[in-house]
């Protein structure tokens, strides 16, 4: 019977969705403020229908309802309760159903949180988004039902969960990662709404500014949580594969940052306005790109469940009207450019101008990587992969660069710089980062090129970033009143840019001083890592709710000292014999220590993966910092402010925005 | 010139220098690092080329995985059941690799015709089969090989 009603309120909220995307866009084209009325109470009820189809579909989960066929698959009653809940996203039809729960959670965020917005610019927003969530409930509806049942035939018991998603990891790994993807269809909307109504200024920018960075600060935190689940999960210790999964959601995150950057100059000077608005709809359709990835079936991996042809095709369809429509709108409208602000050859314009170049060209990079294979095997012409050299060789000089353009970046000013004076602001800081990463590279003990570029970019980015915060805080008032001064949008980007800082220094040091040993082992052996010895206690049996595992005892010695005990196991999993690794891992915020278990060689002997990993901690911590640079930015006190000064300037004189934005930037 | 056209003559002449860094960074990293896939059909014909890196997959024969007690070396046929082929490899294999299973392998072929892997994907599945593997058991099988045991894509359970 629930079940039934899940089906109803999704296909209710797909005709809510149909009337969000026509009536208040009407109204808006129109002059009628009836219609555009309807904008917000639509954008409600979407949300609450879909949100009944969720519950409905939780409920099933929770009951063991096995008439469900995708419970059925999904699911099983000796799943323990908090699994029975992640398991409602943990397979095709239910994940999304919470990409669409998220899309009219951002919705109606949207039509809260826009009310000092013209009603003309908010209906248009709301229908673009309600037009997106047509797509997907057609989608959903059409070719992914989660609510088919298993009638008459209702099986006894579920087909469980894959073992690989039992884990804390995937209870929050999906619904940030949707968050920041669906995110940037906010994004998008208020990039086509401007292009529709011809409002592409700095008030556009502003508005779509804090909504840009949520979803970015968002995806920033899916990453990097899927990152730490592949580490410790799928058993081996790597943490970024350049499968082409994670790839699908590193393209968003890349040109979201461009275009994070680009919507800066746009508020801020009025430039780039037409790259600006491109890049939204770039971001949007790589978002868009990386669900058809992931969910079509092309790619094979543990994201990818059983690959329906007639899913893919829909998705395409869907991902090419929305680039088509889009594009042939931007062409129409926005050559409209008048470039009113000047600036130099050295400002923070062009440094800001150089990084969207970048982020682009390692946006390409990326894709051409991801793509190329996929390409040359749907004309037929061969089954290639391309491997982890190919980015690593191209990734990272994009990266480096990325880095040193940003702390050269960050002592630039707005229209012009001049070149002495940045040449000597410079000076101290380059001499300071000089020292300090030759006496972190001689720490870790070994040069190499690589290493010392990475390692000088993170401490690069670092001193410029604090040097920047001591020279704007000085005041005569003192140094805790400049502190204060300092707006939550510069520290949110202080933060971010640590964030940055901290994840380079971790990637390039895992990457160059990580130790990784495979060993045949028998207990009572011995084996050395680095300056740590590792001792095979013991292995025995264990029993868990659903599995029963191998479980190995180690002894992990440093300087004679015993300074963690590891329980490593070998799970097997009761319902699908499934086995799974289960690495343990002794986490520390300058080196984790990593002990798994492989098969089993002997009688006594296993084969046995011990690795030390230098700051990898640091990889994913850099990204918390980011998030939270990206939530301190819209807190800032500006946005509320001038979004209440916005409706008032509709009609006022050109001066009268002039000193509002003077202002504004001085708040 | 108008200081608004050199401006932006600036503006384009970076987006180009940068794009063209890119794509000659691009091409040069595709040249050195595509790896093709041979079948163990192909492979057994003299179709794959020798002491390149390459990706080589097919069905782990039955009762064909020899394993070293000393070590971590591991030896098994791969076959896509109309020719097999000997791999090696040391090192641990993932949780899914057993026999009768498909598997991917990244690795060079020797001049004794034997598969020295450093590398063996088995995904993350159960009823996964590498789309490459089910692909070469299908050729294998219209190309008038042994019929072929069960399906390619084992039926979700």
């Amino acid at each position: 019977m629930y079940p039934e009603l899940g089906q109803l309120a999704l296909i209710l909220s797909l005709l809510l969705a149909v009337l969000l995307s026509v009536v208040p866009l009407a109204g808006s084209l129109t002059g009628r403020d009836n219609l555009q009325a309807f904008a917000r109470p639509l954008a409600a009820g979407m949300f609450v229908f879909v949100g009944l189809a969720f519950a409905v579909l939780t409920h099933a989960f929770v009951t063991d309802d096995f008439s469900v066929a995708y419970v059925a698959n999904n699911s099983n009653s000796m799943l323990p309760w908090y699994y029975k809940f992640s398991a409602v996203w943990g397979g095709h039809e239910g994940s999304l159903l919470l990409w669409i729960l998220m899309l009219t959670g951002w919705t109606l965020a949207v039509a809260i949180f826009s009310r000092r917005l013209p009603s003309v610019m908010i209906s248009q927003v709301l229908s673009v988004l309600g037009m997106v969530s047509v797509g997907f409930m057609l989608f959903i509806i059409v070719t992914s039902n989660p609510f088919d049942r298993l009638l008459p035939n209702v099986p006894a018991d579920g087909a469980d969960l894959n073992p690989l998603l039992q884990d804390f990891g995937l209870i929050v790994h999906p619904p940030m990662l949707y968050m920041g993807y669906v995110g940037f269809a906010v994004a998008f909307a208020f990039a086509i709404a401007a292009l529709i109504n011809g409002r592409l200024d700095a008030a556009w920018a502003r508005w779509s500014r804090p909504w840009t960075t949520v979803a970015w600060a968002f995806l920033s935190v899916g990453i990097a949580l899927g990152s730490w689940w592949a580490y410790y999960e799928l058993g081996w210790g790597g943490w970024w594969f350049w499968d082409p999964v994670e790839n699908a959601s590193l393209l968003p995150w890349l040109s979201g940052t461009a275009l994070m950057h680009s919507l800066a100059v746009t508020e801020k000077r009025g430039v780039f306005k037409s790259w600006t608005v491109l890049l939204a709809i770039v971001t949007f359709a790589l978002s868009l790109l990386g669900t058809f990835l992931v969910r079509s079936g092309v790619l094979t991996s543990v994201h990818a469940f059983a690959s329906d042809p007639e899913r893919g095709t829909f998705l395409l369809v869907l991902l090419a009207f929305t680039v088509i429509a889009s594009l042939v709108l931007y062409a129409f409208r926005a050559p409209v450019v008048h470039v009113r602000s000047r600036y130099g050859t050295l400002s923070r314009e062009i440094f800001l101008l150089l990084n969207n170049v970048l982020l682009v060209s390692a946006t390409l990079l990326v894709a051409v990587g991801t793509l190329y294979p996929l390409v040359l095997d749907f004309l037929d012409l061969g089954k290639i992969s391309i491997g982890e050299p190919f980015f690593n060789l191209t990734f990272s000089p994009l990266a480096v660069a990325t880095g040193l353009l940003l702390g050269v970046g960050t002592f630039s000013r707005w229209k012009k710089t001049d070149a002495g004076w940045l040449a000597r602001k410079l000076l101290w800081p380059l001499a300071v980062s000089v020292l300090v990463s030759t006496a972190v590279m001689a720490g870790y003990g070994g040069f190499t090129p690589w290493a010392f570029l990475g390692i000088f970019s993170a401490v690069w980015i670092t001193t410029a970033t604090f040097w920047d915060l001591w020279d704007k805080s000085s005041s005569r008032k003192g140094r805790i009143h400049g502190l204060k001064r300092q707006s939550r949008s510069y520290y949110g980007m202080v933060l971010g840019h640590l964030g940055l800082a901290i994840t380079m220094a971790g990637a390039t040091v895992v990457s160059n001083y990580g130790i990784e040993r495979d060993v045949r082992m028998v207990p009572g052996d011995v084996a050395e890592v680095g300056d740590y010895q590792f001792v095979f206690v013991d292995i025995g049996e264990r029993r868990g709710q659903n599995f029963t595992a191998q479980y190995g005892s180690f002894d992990v010695m440093l300087d004679g000292e015993r300074i963690a005990e590891l329980h490593p196991e070998k799970r097997q999993y009761a319902v699908g014999m499934s086995v799974m690794t289960e690495a343990d891992i002794d986490a520390g915020l300058f080196r984790d220590i990593f002990v798994a278990v492989g098969e089993r060689i002997s009688d006594n002997a296993w084969a046995i993966r011990l690795q030390y990993k230098p700051l990898i901690r640091w990889l994913w911590l850099g990204a918390l910092f980011m998030a939270a640079g990206g939530f301190l930015a819209i807190s800032d006190r500006r946005y509320r402010i001038r979004e209440r000064a916005i409706e008032p300037s509709e009609n006022s004189s050109p001066s009268q925005i002039g000193t509002q934005g003077v202002a504004g930037v001085v708040s | 010139m108008h200081p608004i056209r050199k401006k932006r003559l600036t503006i384009v002449l970076f987006l180009l220098a940068g794009l063209s860094i890119a794509v000659a960074l691009t091409t040069y990293a595709l040249r050195q690092n595509i790896n093709l896939f041979y079948d163990p059909s192909q492979i057994t014909a003299g179709e794959a080329p020798v002491d390149v890196r390459i990706r080589a997959g097919g069905m782990v024969e039955e009762g064909s995985v020899r394993r070293d007690t000393e070590s971590l070396k591991v030896e098994f046929m791969v076959t896509d059941f109309n020719a097999s082929v000997p791999v090696e490899y040391v090192g641990i294999l993932p949780d899914l690799f057993a026999e009768g299973q498909g598997i991917v392998a990244m690795g060079k072929l020797n001049s004794e015709g034997r598969f020295v892997a450093d590398q063996v994907l088995a995904k993350h599945d159960e009823n996964y089969m590498p789309p490459e593997v089910a692909d070469a058991l299908e050729k294998a099988s219209k190309a008038g090989g042994q019929p072929m045991p069960g399906n390619t894509r084992p039926a979700t359970n």
